[in-house]
């Protein structure tokens, strides 16, 4: 197995804010728990299930970028597109609970900032851009795949900021922290384009064959016109 | 194999860490890791007794070193920074082989190194000693949310058949003349991405049918089986205030 940790590990930030970080991701949860429940009510578990193996899975896919250099899908505008924040949310942070606990990615001490960073500051960023987009972009598969590439290098980069914020307020050494930020910011905008383009084929490829799974256009839906039918 | 249960960072052995109820090695391995993080990184031979901790641990589930040491390569990026972070540190400066390092810097990057290795090697050890199965079912004794244990349960239980799934799809494409390379390979990547989410989402849907049909209502049966044993609590509980008492220790003599 050559796959290697990006997510932030044991000591990185120092342990009063790691533990306020993970009371807040607690918060947050919960409240993405109850509005899951409100678009899925009772069948919560088996689609948040399938859709967290389906984000595991396609993490999982590894392809060349260059010779030595391979890269996977993130996963989390993705899945905020196609089932809605609440439910991204929950899924992203299952498969990061999941990887901290089986394959020793990310510190157990860290989870609360991986999971802030990752599943609800990158999932939010990236759902209230899909949200604003779409009002002005067209409602059909090109205005939605540039809706998902755009929501994608943002939500890759404000992920990456989550971090920047959380080592100004615990970091272990004093750093610049603008140059931490751009370098971060830097190497994160070329994740998300890459991220973006995947994002955005992909999101493309299902609505067009079901138009009627995509959280994000659900809201467009015009309601069948029902048509008198003459006696 | 059959259910396809394990995972990759598993061992199958028969050891007395494997026989440990998951709940009880969780709690182990967080409390030792929450030691671990709070140790202030000048005390250097607090560090060296938590690493001599683990080692009793892992010869009693017949974890082999190497296998140990080449899973641990996984935090490499962050070892990285620590490598990186003299040089960027800011305060005080010393010079060392004509190099200009910050011993701020230098605290860091033991900090980084000292702390991100102990709690990798922590979480490799429950990793390798516990299935799947058992981890949630730990979590699930210890009072973690039914919606998460529940959506982690499909999410492990599906996760080898999506696999599956994307691995026939690209042996269908490679049979049928495609041949990957770099850029061009996107589309059909990110095509096969949306029918893999499109299987899935149906898949799900098909579940939950399957699962209603047979009685459900929003919430699984419990598993009948017992807590662990207060002897397991106490076995386990060696390595954490083992852990406590080197730290406390430290910060007496210190």
């Amino acid at each position: 197995m050559d796959a290697q940790a990006m997510h932030i590990a044991n000591g990185i930030v120092d342990g009063p804010v790691s533990a306020i970080f993970v009371v807040f991701a607690v918060g947050v949860l919960a409240v993405c728990v109850s509005r899951a429940r409100a678009d899925l009510d009772d069948r919560l578990a088996p689609m948040a299930g399938l859709v967290a193996a389906f984000i595991f899975a396609v993490q999982m896919l590894n392809f060349q970028v260059l010779p030595g250099v391979s890269g996977h899908l993130l996963g989390g505008t993705l899945a905020v597109i196609l089932v809605g924040p609440w439910v991204g949310a929950l899924c992203v942070s299952t498969v990061l609970i999941v990887q901290c606990l089986l394959f020793a990615d990310g510190g157990l001490t860290a989870i609360g900032l991986n999971i802030t960073n990752m599943a609800l500051l990158g999932t939010a960023a990236g759902y209230l851009l899909v949200a604003g987009l779409l009002r002005v972009l067209p409602k059909n598969p090109g205005g939605l795949g540039a809706t998902a590439f755009i929501a994608s290098v943002v939500s890759v980069v404000v992920a990456s900021q989550g971090f920047v914020l959380e080592y100004a307020l615990g970091g272990t050494t004093a750093l610049s922290l603008p140059w931490v930020s751009g370098t971060l910011a830097g190497t994160h905008a070329l994740i998300g384009i890459g991220e973006g383009v995947i994002a955005a084929t992909t999101v493309m490829t299902v609505a067009r064959v079901r138009p009627d799974l995509v959280y994000a256009l659900r809201r467009f839906r015009k309601p069948v016109a029902l048509e008198e039918v003459p006696a | 194999m059959g259910a396809g249960h394990a995972h990759p960072l598993h061992l199958d052995r028969l050891s007395p860490v494997h026989r440990l109820a998951a709940e009880v090695k969780i709690v182990a391995v967080l409390l030792f890791t929450i030691v671990v993080v709070l140790t202030p990184p000048t005390e250097f031979a607090a560090f060296g007794g938590y690493a001599l901790l683990l080692v009793p641990v892992g010869i009693a589930a017949r974890v082999p070193l190497l296998w140990l040491l080449k899973r641990a390569t996984i935090e490499l990026p962050f070892v990285l920074l620590a490598v990186a972070l003299p040089f960027l540190g800011h305060g005080t400066r010393i010079e060392w082989l004509g190099l200009s390092l910050s011993v701020d810097g230098l605290h860091g990057a033991w900090n980084i190194f000292a702390k991100g290795t102990l709690g990798v090697l922590a979480s490799l050890l429950l990793a390798a000693t516990t299935t799947m199965r058992d981890l949630i079912l730990g979590l699930d004794r210890l009072r973690v949310p039914t919606v998460f244990t529940q959506i982690a349960t499909f999410m492990l239980r599906y996760i080898d058949v999506l696999a599956g799934d994307a691995r026939r799809m690209r042996i269908a494409r490679l049979s049928r003349g495609y041949d990957p390379r770099f850029l061009w390979q996107v589309k059909a990547f990110a095509v096969g991405v949306g029918s893999l989410f499109l299987r899935s989402y149906e898949r799900g849907e098909r579940v939950y049918l399957a699962m209603v049909s047979r009685g459900y209502t929003g919430r699984l049966p419990r598993s009948a089986e017992g807590r662990a044993p207060a002897r397991q609590w106490a076995v386990s509980a060696m390595l954490p205030v083992a852990s406590a008492g080197i730290a406390v220790a430290a910060a007496v003599l210190a």
